[in-house]
């Protein structure tokens, strides 16, 4: 299974251990990676798409040849480059004016969107492409922890450009968690937002963290003992945004933020430094401490 | 969202061609809206905010142009999507926001710190660049120092700048080219 790695902006700029995660995890998987040179911004769904829409089609357009040219279908460890990346691949795919007016503006460059490729998140590929009965026998560490997931909005949302159970009540992330020997906990307003999307954090970075807080009351009072996300920005949002709110609000949540990919790996048996779990803004020694404990009972 | 100015809304002050203008920016469904506040009561937003998705749309669609193109909070949606699936008359409210913050932008009234975050697109190709700190990092996970991207290639860089200068974003946005 071969995949064009979209890396995107927060996890190289500022979570490469994310990136040290995917590189170590996806073999065990049986997934080839293959990078996108020259690749740049998605370009944030949110953000670019309020600001000057064919300029964020042109550009998520660059991005999508460049996997063209490679002749692989994208992964993506992150909700809005996945968000932006798959919208624009279905427009273009659909939408014939629009494809032109791309491709006009990307003529000059010797480039055209051509559509023969598709777009999938992480998780969708581990979901699908894996699925959790394989996953099962790869586990070599099962993670005895309460887990509030999180699971993040453009992986689900606008469905008129994506195939999902339910927006409301979505199993597939929670599924792909238990399987490695956790616990889903619920949690009050566990769909809401993590408050970090369309360009709310660079603007209003109060009422952006102020989401984030809600949440991370809820999960703490759920008795979560760490968070999962499959998005990079949402973990962002939960991981510095502790530390901002900490800062700012003299608040200690103190719960341990893990992306997906990096939660799988220690799963899988890989230590701790082989996925980046060290450079995180919150320790997650707490996590690491109770999976070295032996388990009783 | 602020208060109205006053209490009479004078026919004569209203854009009758907004909602129209609005709907081929891409809110093409707003004329459907029914004022039944699933939008509002679904977004997180608002929950601790004054701003009202409903009253946004009505806004809009009365041709209150200029109260809804400046005001601030048409820009604490997080395109969160939870109003355009749950809206009951397929509104698609999150489009509607969407195509009057770029009506927004146009008239002149985008945020500064958006014009940071697209000004690091035009010069980085990246909304988050790399900084000194994570190429240290990245070194230490054995990782390259810079990432495969346009952050390695001036030639891929070169590509994104053209994109935006040919789109007229360069302009929208007063990056300035030194």
């Amino acid at each position: 299974m071969q995949y064009a790695l979209f890396l995107g902006c927060v996890i190289p700029n500022r979570y490469p251990g994310i990136e040290l995660a995917m590189r170590n995890v996806a073999p065990t998987l049986g997934i080839e990676l293959k990078d996108m040179e020259g690749a740049s911004c998605c370009p944030a769904p949110g953000v670019f798409k309020s600001f000057h829409q064919p300029t964020w089609l042109a550009l998520a357009a660059r991005n999508l040849i460049i996997a063209e040219t490679l002749g692989t279908n994208i992964v993506t460890l992150c909700n809005g480059c996945y968000g932006s990346l798959k919208e624009a691949n279905e427009i273009l795919k659909m939408d014939s004016s629009k494809r032109d007016e791309v491709n006009k503006i990307l003529r000059d460059l010797n480039k055209e969107f051509k559509g023969a490729i598709d777009v999938k998140h992480f998780v969708e590929v581990v979901y699908s492409e894996i699925g959790t009965e394989k996953l099962r026998g790869l586990v070599k560490k099962p993670l005895n922890l309460n887990v509030a997931i999180q699971y993040g909005c453009h992986l689900l949302k606008p469905t008129k450009y994506r195939k999902v159970e339910s927006t409301e009540r979505p199993k597939f992330l929670d599924e792909l968690v238990e399987v490695l020997g956790s616990r889903s906990v619920p949690y009050r307003d566990k769909m809401m937002c993590c408050g970090a999307g369309g360009g709310v954090k660079a603007s209003n970075p109060d009422v952006s963290l102020d989401m984030a807080k809600e949440k991370l009351e809820n999960m703490r009072d759920a008795g979560a003992e760490c968070i999962v996300s499959p998005c990079a920005f949402c973990h962002l949002q939960f991981d510095r945004g502790q530390v901002d709110i900490r800062n700012k609000l003299g608040v200690d949540f103190n719960i341990p933020v893990l992306h997906y990919v990096q939660f799988l790996g220690l799963a899988l048996g890989f230590a701790p430094d082989k996925l980046g779990l060290y450079s995180n803004a919150i320790p997650v020694d707490s996590v690491l401490k109770k999976l070295e404990a032996p388990i009783v009972a | 969202m602020a208060e109205p100015k006053n209490n009479v809304i004078r026919l004569d002050e209203l854009d009758m061609g907004f909602a129209e203008a609005v709907a081929k920016a891409g809110g093409e469904k707003i004329n459907l809206c029914i004022q039944c506040g699933t939008c509002t009561a679904s977004c997180p937003s608002g929950r601790r905010t004054a701003f009202r998705t409903r009253q946004l749309i009505r806004r809009a669609l009365l041709g209150l142009r200029e109260e809804v193109l400046s005001d601030k909070d048409l820009w604490l949606c997080t395109t969160c999507y939870a109003c355009l699936e749950r809206c009951p008359r397929g509104v698609d409210p999150t489009d509607v926001i969407l195509a009057l913050r770029t009506m927004a932008a146009k008239a002149g009234h985008m945020l500064d710190r958006h014009k940071m975050v697209s000004g690091f697109v035009i010069k980085y190709g990246h909304a988050v660049p790399i900084n000194e700190e994570n190429r240290k990092l990245r070194v230490s996970l054995g990782l390259s120092e810079v990432p495969p991207t346009t952050h390695k290639s001036k030639k891929a860089l070169n590509e994104v700048q053209e994109i935006t200068k040919k789109t007229g974003f360069a302009k929208l946005v007063c990056f300035e080219w030194k």
